[in-house]
Parts: structure tokens; sequence; C-alpha cells
């Protein structure tokens, strides 16, 4: 063996990996079959390989995923929320400006904020802070309540949206379009935005 | 089964621990194997398995989608096992008799079909003497061979996971070979 170059057992292993080109192949063929000891050699080799991977596959031990699971720290909103700023710098940049901005507009807002308000229109009754879409009425236009409840028996050809009241309807009452019910600051906001961009 | 994988990452990401342990159920085999073929130890093993999944989920932010998650995955855990290696160097050969009987016992656990007892026996000697002779290979050569004969990973996946050249990888392959050759040549 000793006399046989290095680059024969180079070569087995370039065989091994399944990099071997075919001229060297045949080369490493071609010694194989005349030497005796570089054939051993290579016999080792491959005796070795089937044995380290005849080792038994093992599988992980019994209820291993649920003491994973419970080695993972309890996720509260907190950590979600932390990770999405981390995941969205853009997003986080983005959302402190709209909170700075709606802080300016809130406090504007909030001027007119405690007050029964609610869409002029003919056809609409108020009774107690409830604006009444009268049975047999049809309201062609959007209505908008605010501070105050809506009841609705007639129809309502457009979008009701009704901000910090409830929206009643009755077996009759009939909306064409969305009906949205805004009670916490941020909703209000946020519809106050929309209806800015319209 | 990469297009599931990577729905559950998105749902990880946005805080669902349940999509988390979908991926534990796919990937807790491999890791363990790795693990178990690296450290030799069943406990120590699954102490590394459960470390690797628990490092997974709080780097996950960190994993870069279009490459492969095993990829990622494997190298926590070869990482962490060659660190552990490292640590325990000093007692390393007094400990590998008591190891060995350890996984004795565990052999004994699983189930090998319908052989017959002395069967089992011999081909658990054997299979003694297989590991004995991994265990001996120095760790950088040990996470090559493990990667490669029993994970059955690609040369270029483990210069991934190992973040080597591929020619280091190849060299280890056939040094690691050529070291095994001399323990087993006699079985």
């Amino acid at each position: 063996m000793t006399s046989c170059p290095k680059q024969i057992v180079h070569l087995m292993h370039e065989y091994l990996d399944g990099e071997i080109e075919e001229a060297t192949k045949k080369e490493l063929k071609l010694h194989l079959d005349t030497c005796a000891d570089c054939k051993k050699h290579y016999a080792e080799l491959k005796k070795t390989i089937a044995l380290v991977q005849s080792a038994s596959h093992i599988e992980a031990p019994a209820g291993f995923t649920a003491k994973v699971m419970a080695l993972l720290p309890r996720e509260g909103k907190k950590i979600g929320i932390e990770r999405w700023f981390r995941h969205h710098p853009f997003l986080t940049a983005a959302s402190l400006f709209l909170l700075l901005m709606g802080g300016g507009m809130v406090s504007m807002l909030e001027q007119d904020d405690n007050h029964f308000a609610f869409t002029k229109n003919t056809e609409l009754k108020v009774e107690n802070e409830t604006v009444i879409v009268p049975a047999g009425t049809v309201i062609e236009e959007d209505i908008v309540v605010k501070n105050g409840d809506i009841r609705i028996e007639g129809a309502v050809d457009g979008d009701v949206t009704v901000i910090n009241g409830e929206r009643y309807m009755a077996s009759a009452g009939n909306v064409t379009g969305e009906i949205e019910e805004i009670d916490r600051l941020f909703g209000r906001l946020w519809f106050e935005l929309k209806s800015l961009f319209k | 089964m990469d297009l599931i994988v990577q729905r559950r990452i998105r749902q990880v990401l946005k805080g669902d621990q349940n999509a988390f342990g979908e991926i534990v159920e796919l990937y807790k085999d491999k890791v363990y194997q790795i693990c178990f073929r690296m450290l030799w130890d069943r406990h120590e093993a699954e102490d590394a398995a459960q470390e690797t999944f628990l490092k997974a989920f709080l780097n996950i932010h960190t994993y870069n989608v279009d490459k492969k998650f095993s990829t990622w995955l494997y190298r926590i855990a070869t990482n962490l096992c060659i660190d552990k290696i490292r640590k325990k160097k000093p007692d390393y050969h007094l400990d590998a008799e008591i190891a060995g009987t350890d996984g004795l016992n565990m052999y004994s656990h699983l189930s090998s079909g319908d052989q017959l007892p002395e069967e089992e026996v011999e081909s658990l000697e054997v299979q003694e003497t297989i590991h004995q002779a991994i265990l001996l290979l120095p760790e950088k050569y040990r996470s090559v061979i493990v990667l490669k004969y029993i994970e059955e990973l690609p040369l270029q996946e483990i210069a991934n996971i190992l973040d080597l050249p591929l020619g280091t990888v190849k060299t280890r392959v056939h040094r690691g070979r050529e070291a095994l050759r001399k323990h087993l040549r006699h079985l």
C-alpha cells in the first residue's frame, strides 16, 4: 500500500462523494483491480460507511414537543407587539407619526365630542337622543349619529354610522349600505380620517 | 414541506406559538438525532435538542425566509453540541464508558422488530462499537460525519450548516471516514 500513490486514496474519497470524473474513475478502477492493498482499503471504507449508516435511526423522546412548548416564554401581547415593531421599523415610524398627528386631531375632535348630533333630514324623528327612521319612510342618504342611538323602523338607502351610541333595528327595518358602530376613540379617529380623505 | 414550514414561520412571527409546536413536531427527530450522535448521551441530547428549539424560537426573526429552514435549524443544533463537547472535554474519555452503558439501556427500549434476542444483543454490540467510533472522532470530523451519513445531507448543505467552505467539508469527511475505518474495519 505504501508503494501506491497517495492520490489513489484521494480518488477513493472523491468516488465515495460521488464527485469523480469518468477518466479518473477508470484510473481508480484499474488500480483497484491490480492492487490488493488498495482494494482492501476501499472495501473497508465502504464497510465503514455501511456500518455508520446502519446506526439505527432514533426518535425524540415521548412528550418532547410539549416540553419544548413549556420552555417557550409566555407570549403576552406585549412580546408580540415588540416583535412586530422590530420587524416593521417603517410602519413603526409611520404609526408614531400618526399618533402624534392624531393627538392634535383628538383635541380638535374633543371640542364637539359630547353633544348629540345627527345628519339633518326632515324625515327623521328624534326622541330622547334617539334618532328614529320611521316605519314606511325611505331615507335616501347616509346617516351619521354622534353621541346618540338610532332606531331603524323604515328603510335607509345609504350607510348608517353610529358614534358613541347604539343601533336598534326593527324587523321591518332595512339598510342598503354599510352599518358601522364606532365606540372607541381610535375607531372614531379612523372614521374621521376616512371621511377626510373621501 | 418547505411551503408548510414557511407558512408556520410566518404565523410564529405573528405570535402564534401553536404554529411553532408544529415546526417542533416536524423536526424533533432529526434534531434529536443530530444531538444524540454528537453527544452520545440521551439526557444531554434531549437538553440540547430542547435548547435548539428554544433558541430557534427566540431568534426566529433572524431566520432568512429565502434560505432553507432545516439548514438554519441544524446549524443551531450542531453549534450547541460543539459548545457542549468543548465544555466537557477534560473528562470526556473517562465519561465514554459510562455514557456507553447508558446508550445500551436506551437501545433496549427501542423496538427492533421481530429479531431474536441473541441477534438483538449482537446487533446492539455492533451499534455500540459504531457509536464508540463516532464518539472517538474529534468534534470537527464528528459533525460532518453525522450530517453526511446519519442525516444523509448533501455536502453543500453541510457546508451551509457549518458555515465552512465546501473544500473544508470534503477534507473533513475524508479524514473522518479514514478515522472511522481504523476503528471499524475489524468488525
